[in-house]
């Protein structure tokens, strides 16, 4: 008998197999050390490095108190217009077949493909001073930018798509086929919408306003632009977090980065709680 | 079941008023720059105890018919009438009135409530009627035992079998006593055996109840046990 008959014939490439998943796992999770871990595990070892009360002190700033403040306002307004924004959308565009549809469905998911940057000069350029609607704002003593509903339609534009993406294939994959039985049970609109279609929905409707939050509270880009970045008046969280740090302040920068980072946890715990939900529901 | 059925005598389908009728039903949709004609001109009478068997092939109009005649789609042109009383300018609430009193739909798939038991789902259609629940349970206990499930009424749909379960549906679809019942390829899901077994329940109630039945089929079996056979040609009905 020959040695080639002696040795096992699939243990070199199942090794091979195995070793290669190690070796991809083992890049996988070092990149995600130095790329995600390490940076979030400094904003929380620096927030608290210089003990709890001077953390608190440095969030209970007036500046930072208001910060956070106009965060919540702003994420308080956003949230549920795009989330109505984003059933409505969703609904349109799974459940209907209408022209245009196509059309409205690459508009949802135009701020995907749009910088924030770009996006905030955008607004600037029809509610600013020298705008399209400036002259128009001006005389009828209407304050669009550098002020809350500045920051507001610009966090609105950015965060948009976030519900309805979620919906969209979750809709279109469930059909209408409940919406159609409860309709033939004598069941009305409003009826096959909070009984039927919203419950339908619930998990993934949790997901994306979860993750429209999120991103309301961390958006920077647009904001920075519409905001004027007036110091305790119109900085959101972000913006301060900015001047601060360029203000040399690193223990206060870094203690209301811990603010957001912290927001970005809890955001990843339910996200996963409900990822977990929704695919039960499937 | 066939002996109920062969009991039961069909006093109103002589009267040859219609239960329901499509009168001139158009119905198209946009497809790119063109037109898709779907129903064009559709004409059908369905009377008292009357079953009615639609076949025709895939994409012919089947379900656009459906829909039409169970007020789920209005026609781009002509009219339904039930009991000769039309319907085209009827809201969005009085059609939903309508649907829910006097029009019964069962499809391929039973589309039961699977958190509720079998008498839970029949009773269903009628609370959301307004009836009290001591009036649903006992018309629906009497459907079930009609349909030879009263010993299952208890059961939820994932305890019964897939006959059981679609004769649920179909006391589920007369509970609130209609007048018309539409089914779209009721026996679809099932074994031959099984089909006939459900087709003849089926077919005993409206007889008994002298509802007006259009029923969706692919069983030339069971098409050819009904009184009438219509198929769709060019989005017009005709009996063949």
């Amino acid at each position: 008998m020959s040695m080639v008959a002696h040795s096992p014939p699939s243990a070199g490439p199942a090794r091979r197999l195995v070793d290669g998943r190690r070796l991809i796992i083992g890049i996988v999770l070092l990149l995600t050390a130095i790329v995600i871990i390490a940076p979030v595990g400094v904003i929380l070892i620096q927030a608290g490095s210089q003990g709890f009360g001077a953390f608190l002190g440095s969030l209970s700033t007036s500046d930072t108190r208001a910060a956070i403040g106009l965060s919540l306002v702003t994420a308080l307004i956003v949230v549920p217009i795009n989330t109505l924004f984003g059933i409505a959308a969703a609904w349109a565009i799974a459940k209907f077949r209408f022209p245009g549809r196509k059309l409205l469905l690459a508009i949802v998911e135009l701020p995907f493909s749009v910088s924030p940057i770009v996006a905030g000069i955008a607004y600037l350029f029809v509610y600013g001073g020298q705008g399209l609607l400036g002259p128009f704002l001006d005389a009828h003593d209407l304050k669009i930018m550098f002020a809350l509903p500045g920051i507001v339609l610009a966090s609105m534009f950015v965060t948009a798509p976030f519900v309805a993406r979620e919906l969209i294939p979750l809709m279109t994959l469930q059909g209408n086929d409940d919406e159609e039985v409860a309709a033939t049970l004598g069941a009305h609109g409003r009826q096959i919408f909070f009984r039927v279609t919203l419950p339908n929905i619930r998990w993934g409707l949790l997901y994306g306003i979860v993750l429209c939050n999120a991103r309301v509270l961390g958006e920077f880009g647009a904001v920075s632009i519409v905001s004027g970045s007036i110091r305790g008046e119109t900085n959101t969280l972000p913006l301060q977090i900015e001047l601060l740090y360029h203000d040399y302040n690193t223990a206060g920068a870094f203690a209301a980065a811990s603010v957001l980072t912290l927001v970005a946890l809890v955001t990843l715990v339910v996200k996963l709680i409900l990822e977990a939900r929704i695919g039960e529901g499937h | 079941m066939s002996e109920q059925a062969s009991t039961l005598s069909r006093p109103t389908a002589t009267k040859r008023v219609p239960v329901l009728r499509l009168a001139g039903i158009e119905r198209h949709y946009k497809e790119g720059a063109g037109r898709l004609n779907i129903l064009s001109g559709a004409n059908l009478s369905v009377y008292p105890g009357e079953l009615v068997a639609l076949v025709a092939p895939s994409g012919a109009g089947k379900s656009t018919l459906l829909h039409v005649a169970g007020l789920l789609e209005k026609p781009d042109a002509g009219d339904v009438f039930i009991d000769e009383k039309p319907l085209g300018e009827l809201n969005d609430a009085n059609r939903t009135i309508i649907r829910r009193l006097q029009i019964g739909f069962v499809y391929q798939f039973h589309h039961l409530l699977p958190e509720f038991s079998a008498l839970e789902n029949v009773m269903m259609p009628q609370l959301i009627r307004g009836l009290s629940k001591a009036e649903a349970a006992k018309r629906a206990a009497e459907l079930l035992s009609y349909m030879r499930l009263g010993e299952r009424k208890d059961h939820r749909p994932s305890e019964l079998s897939g006959g059981e379960q679609q004769r649920v549906a179909i006391a589920r679809a007369v509970a609130n006593a209609p007048r018309i019942l539409l089914a779209d390829e009721p026996t679809g899901n099932l074994d031959p055996t099984t089909a006939h077994y459900v087709f003849d329940a089926l077919a005993a109630l409206v007889r008994a109840s002298g509802l007006a039945a259009l029923i969706v089929t692919h069983n030339m079996d069971l098409a050819e046990r009904m009184d009438r056979r219509i198929t769709l040609n060019a989005g017009k009905i005709v009996e063949f």
